[in-house]
């Protein structure tokens, strides 16, 4: 066992992950993971290739281009790092690449911000990478690993998200697995899609009309919608390759970490709180508290928000008296996007609970078991007097009148 | 997971369509200003060597490929000699409906 902040147990996984290219730029909170990644290249610990660049964007051009040849890769970013790599991120997922990034989770700007909230990579949901959140730092350093399986399985790119500072930079017992299970898990890469050939030069990533078209060989190549239906299917794959690779991994190494979602007390609860990353954690403290009142309360934890678990979700809060889903992150003008997700899950399914949002926790805004717990008592009360539609719950919120 | 489910293609004329029906302005060659041809011999090519969608031939005066230029503008604005000119289209006569190449992309 070791000790560890979250930064490191993400260095540490691309380490046993034997990961052959990194390249990535400082940003607060994510930069210690690439600072440890970069010194043990220096020291010769780490044999791959440390490409400093200018900037985010460029930091994940250079790993789609190493990518695209058939090297194993990774990247971390943070914020507006990952905001600056917006375009990049789009053409990583749809040119299908098995890339692992790790978000430690900060405010975006403006305003400036350094502090935690998951609005950086909840506002990369559309792009097509897989997103699974973290709740500790040890399942920071198993998830990482498992990425790289379900990515190289399904050619699609993943984002391993925790909290930052919260988990970052907070350091816990990790248990480290030894190089060779990690290895018999994680064989290395095979040949990349499109090999470079020179005797067989090939243009990888060209336009794409509407249109599937023959090209001027005769082979009918597929159109843009045909290209994102496939993309799509992979994603809607990864619903079932995600608990696959984590029961494998089990096996690795005795470590599990449910796929898609995970419950705690779950299982006679009346009212379920759902949340994702380190919050989770906060309110399994928090149905402690509430148990302890006798309110039968529960915890849906999120891993895996995209592809979002829409069936785990139906079947978790089926026949509950309410779910009350926290984000840390916000679609302005609508409400926090996990809850959007779950009430949409729920829709029309038998049995749904009326289903409350609440947003906390915004550029490191204080959110503890107590807060947790205070809203699940509102919460309670609202569906007990047949409340069924509410707006956003804000938690800890310092705004007079 | 096969190269079918990613934008891929073999180098080939063309692989985009006729990228000649973006046009707006077509560049019109002054042969006898263009230093190739005045030297007699392959030299300058810039703007062969500018052209981004590779349709201009390297030759002693260049050959502009009008199936697939798509009338940018750089080869005019780059040529040493001032031998290039855009010249818009319409004054052509090509902005009428060409049946020829109806349903081709």
């Amino acid at each position: 066992m070791s000790v560890m902040t979250g930064n490191e147990a993400a260095a540490t996984a691309a380490k046993l992950a034997r990961v052959q290219v990194i390249a990535a730029y400082p940003i607060t909170p994510q930069s210690p993971v690439v600072e440890t990644l970069s010194a043990w290249v220096e020291s010769g610990e780490l044999p791959a290739e440390f490409v400093a660049v200018e900037s985010e964007h460029s930091a994940l051009t250079v790993c789609i281009g190493a990518s695209t040849v058939g090297a194993r890769v990774f990247t971390a970013t943070s914020s507006n790092g990952l905001a600056y790599m917006n375009e990049q991120v789009w053409w990583a997922a749809g040119a299908r690449l098995p890339i692992v990034m790790c978000i430690a989770n900060r405010a975006l700007a403006a305003p400036w911000n350094v502090l935690n909230d998951q609005q950086d990579s909840m506002s990369e949901r559309d792009a097509g990478w897989i997103q699974l959140y973290c709740r500790d730092n040890q399942e920071i350093l198993d998830t990482t690993i498992q990425a790289y399986r379900i990515a190289e399985r399904l050619h699609v790119p993943v984002m391993v998200c925790y909290d930052g500072f919260l988990l970052s930079h907070t350091m816990m017992p990790v248990s480290v697995p030894n190089a060779e299970s990690i290895d018999a898990f994680l064989p290395p890469l095979a040949a990349p899609l499109t090999v470079v050939d020179t005797a067989d030069p090939r243009n990888i990533g060209p336009v794409v009309m509407a249109d599937p078209r023959a090209d001027q060989t005769g082979v009918v190549r597929p159109g843009y919608m045909e290209l994102r239906v496939m993309h799509q299917r992979a994603l809607l794959e990864a619903l079932k390759v995600i608990p696959e690779v984590d029961a494998v991994y089990a096996e690795a190494t005795g470590r599990s970490w449910g796929g898609l979602v995970w419950g705690h007390l779950l299982d006679d609860a009346d009212v379920v709180i759902v949340a994702a990353g380190s919050l989770a954690t906060q309110a399994t403290v928090a149905v402690e508290t509430l148990r302890s009142e006798g309110i039968k309360a529960g915890v849906l934890g999120i891993r895996s928000y995209r592809p979002f678990p829409a069936d785990a979700v139906r079947k978790a809060l089926a026949g509950r008296k309410v779910a009350l889903v926290f984000d840390k992150a916000l679609s302005y003008g609508y409400e926090g996007p996990i809850c959007a997700d779950v009430r949409a899950a729920m829709l029309g399914a038998d049995s749904s609970p009326p289903v409350f949002g609440a947003v906390c926790g915004l550029g490191g805004r204080e959110v503890g078991p107590e807060h947790v717990a205070d809203a699940a008592r509102r919460a309670i009360t609202d569906a007990d007097t047949g409340v069924s539609i509410r707006e956003t719950d804000w938690i800890n919120l310092k705004l007079e009148g | 997971m096969s190269e079918d489910e990613i934008s891929m293609s073999r180098p080939s004329v063309g692989e985009a369509g006729r990228t000649g029906d973006w046009r707006n302005s077509r560049p019109i060659v002054e042969s006898a200003m263009c230093l190739a041809v005045k030297q007699g011999k392959v030299t300058c090519q810039i703007c062969w060597a500018y052209c981004p969608d590779g349709c201009i031939t390297r030759s002693i005066g260049p050959v502009i490929d009008l199936t697939y230029c798509k009338g940018c503008g750089i080869c005019a604005q780059e040529c040493p000699a001032g031998a290039i000119t855009m010249v818009p289209e319409a004054e052509h006569g090509v902005c009428a409906l060409d049946e020829t190449s109806e349903g081709e992309l």
